[in-house]
């Protein structure tokens, strides 16, 4: 085993997730710590050029045609042989879609140590995890052997995984990728929605809290007092209560506006992921302990279902005036 | 086609959770398990093939409290076999323990098609799923929202960042990593549950010895630091009100 640490590259139809640098910063911080080097690990099909902003000492490249698009049995096989063979300390991947279809089965088939769900790097090299949707924080030993880890955003800032110049780029030999258990049958494009929530500054966000579809209402009515757009946590997209489009989230979309209003979310990382660099969050949760007030700027413990009222009413007040 | 659907029990993180003594673990005495959300989406879907194509659905999990609830749900449902795993590990056991163990009841039910959720909120040495697939010598594919079936194959719906979905087609026996299901959990009443307690019955298979390897271990456990918190405002739902009247002023929203 030698000691650096590998970053297994996410990009997707030509655009590298932000994670990927985001881990790249993460590897940094654990290389420091080991003696190593950073190092990417890209795969794709004349994808190459993603690699020219990447804050590594060195990049492997693999080129297939069977990895233009991800799918989980080509990644597993192409990285299976490229980490036995080159026993890194430790492998990060993006706690995610593609992430996580892969640590897990190539855990499994090396028989190596998975480390899930680390946000950062203690200073003396410690993964530690985010779990139960936010409330516990979890610091593990990193085993003795070569570790994968999957990794979720809020502990480093994926601008200083980037590096404005290409690192050196090692093309490195694709395994034979016949016979595929998965493949890719096609796309399917996002519905575009009636608004962008990307782009509105004032959001006014529902979570499960709100229990039921009707009482919805009470959040569009805040939204027009104020002059922004209702979006919504995941359980409520799931239940059919909101489009897809309106999702907050890791599934969804990110926002980042002057004012997030939280009404009855928890703040799970997954919906942290989405909504945690807006400027002014402000959280509406009756639990005290709700993971939302460790990302919120002010919060409150107050019912929803007081508090919204009260507050649309004063708006309209102040609109009258 | 066999379809099985796996299930674990989870904290119920509306409650309040505290650390044990040795700071390394969840304190388990007051701990109120639920069952793992997206195994209930899991165990949704199965029904939903069932129902569109035909299928023999099995749901099983771990002996634990809450376990029976959870099976007799499913039962009520349209399951048609419901199987409770015992053993000493019980909610211990890390996912790498649990997949080795239930694979091997896996490959007794000749299972086809196996789903389970795409995650759980004490996962910390990743995802059953995953592991399961491979002790099985299957397929994976996770953050799935939709699956349909077609001779010997299924084609999944998979998620990506931004509502982007990828159909990905998998051979079978496959293990699928369930999100959402294409609808939300049905809900049953607790009359139909009782009648399913009278006439289901939850089958026990012993689980293999727990195999640790392949899971870390935890150094120290702790809530997320205070550092951070948000300036708490108190009141009235009306003095709430007015002082967040006083922010959007001062923010320049209104
Ligand atoms: C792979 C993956 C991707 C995911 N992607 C996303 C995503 O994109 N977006 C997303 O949001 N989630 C996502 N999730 C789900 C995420 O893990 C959480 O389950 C979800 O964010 C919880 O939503 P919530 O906060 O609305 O519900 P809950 O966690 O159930 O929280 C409800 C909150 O409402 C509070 N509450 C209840 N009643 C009131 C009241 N009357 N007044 C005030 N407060 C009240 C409660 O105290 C509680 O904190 C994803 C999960 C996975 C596994």
């Amino acid at each position: 085993m030698n000691q650096d640490i590998y970053v297994v590259i996410e990009h997707l139809r030509g655009q590298v997730a932000d994670i990927s640098y985001l881990m790249l910063v993460g590897a940094r911080a654990l290389a420091q710590t080991t003696g190593g080097e950073v190092i990417a690990v890209l795969l794709g099909h004349d994808a190459q050029g993603l690699a020219n902003n990447m804050a590594a000492n060195k990049v492997l490249y693999v080129d297939h045609p069977a990895l233009a698009e991800f799918t989980s049995d080509a990644y597993q096989k192409t990285l299976a042989g490229l980490i036995r063979e080159r026993e890194p300390r430790a492998v990060l991947f993006a706690s995610s879609s593609i992430g996580a279809d892969v640590s897990g089965v190539l855990s499994a088939r090396l028989n190596l140590p998975l480390i899930s769900s680390c946000q950062s790097f203690s200073a003396d090299g410690r993964p530690i995890s985010q779990i139960c949707g936010g409330k516990i924080m979890a610091e593990s030993d990193l085993p003795d052997t070569t570790t994968l880890l999957t990794m979720i955003p809020g502990g480093y800032k994926p601008e200083e995984g980037q590096s404005g110049k290409a690192p050196e780029i090692i093309k490195m030999e694709a395994p034979s990728l016949d016979n595929l258990r998965v493949t890719l049958k096609q796309y399917i494009e996002p519905e575009a929605g009636d608004v962008d929530i990307s782009k509105e500054p004032i959001i006014i966000s529902v979570g499960r809290g709100i229990q039921n579809q009707d009482n919805i209402e009470i959040a569009e009515e805040l939204a027009k007092a104020l002059g922004g757009v209702v979006a919504a946590s995941r359980p409520v997209v799931d239940q059919g209560w909101m489009s897809t489009s309106r999702l907050v989230g890791k599934s969804g979309k990110k926002v980042k506006p002057k004012i997030y209003l939280a009404l009855g979310i928890s703040g799970a990382p997954e919906h942290v992921e989405g909504m945690g660099e807006s400027e002014v969050i402000i959280a509406i949760n009756t639990d005290t302990n709700a993971p939302i007030f460790n990302v919120a700027k002010y919060g409150t413990t107050i019912d929803l279902f007081d508090l919204v009222p009260a507050l649309t009413e004063k708006l309209r007040e102040i609109k009258k005036a | 086609m066999n379809i099985v659907a796996l299930f674990k029990l989870v904290p119920d993180l509306v409650e309040e959770l505290e650390i044990d003594q040795n700071g390394t673990a969840l304190n388990t005495d007051f701990l109120r398990l639920i069952i793992n959300e997206f195994d209930d989406h899991a165990i949704e879907q199965a029904i939903l093939l069932k129902e569109r194509s035909g299928a023999r659905v099995s749901v099983l999990g771990p002996d634990i409290e809450g376990a029976d609830d959870v099976l007799y749900t499913a039962a009520s449902k349209g399951a048609d076999q419901v199987i409770k795993l015992t053993g000493d590990f019980q909610g211990k056991a890390n996912n790498h323990a649990m997949a080795r163990a239930v694979a091997s009841t896996l490959k007794e039910l000749q299972a086809d098609l196996i789903l389970t959720g795409v995650q759980a909120n004490t996962d910390l040495d990743g995802s059953m799923g995953a592991l399961l697939a491979e002790y099985l010598d299957m397929p994976y594919v996770g953050y799935v929202s939709g699956v349909n079936t077609v001779d010997g194959k299924v084609v999944a719906r998979k998620e990506y960042p931004g509502g982007l979905v990828a159909e990905m087609e998998i051979k079978l026996p496959a293990v699928l990593g369930i999100q959402a299901a294409e609808q939300p959990p049905r809900y049953v009443a607790v009359s139909k549950v009782r009648q399913a307690m009278k006439t289901a019955t939850i089958e026990e298979r012993p689980l293999a010895e727990a195999d640790l390897s392949g899971g870390s271990t935890i150094h120290r456990m702790f809530k997320p630091e205070a550092g951070t918190r948000a300036e708490m405002i108190e009141g009235s739902a009306d003095e709430v009100a007015a002082r967040l009247v006083g922010i959007f002023k001062e923010i320049g929203v209104l």
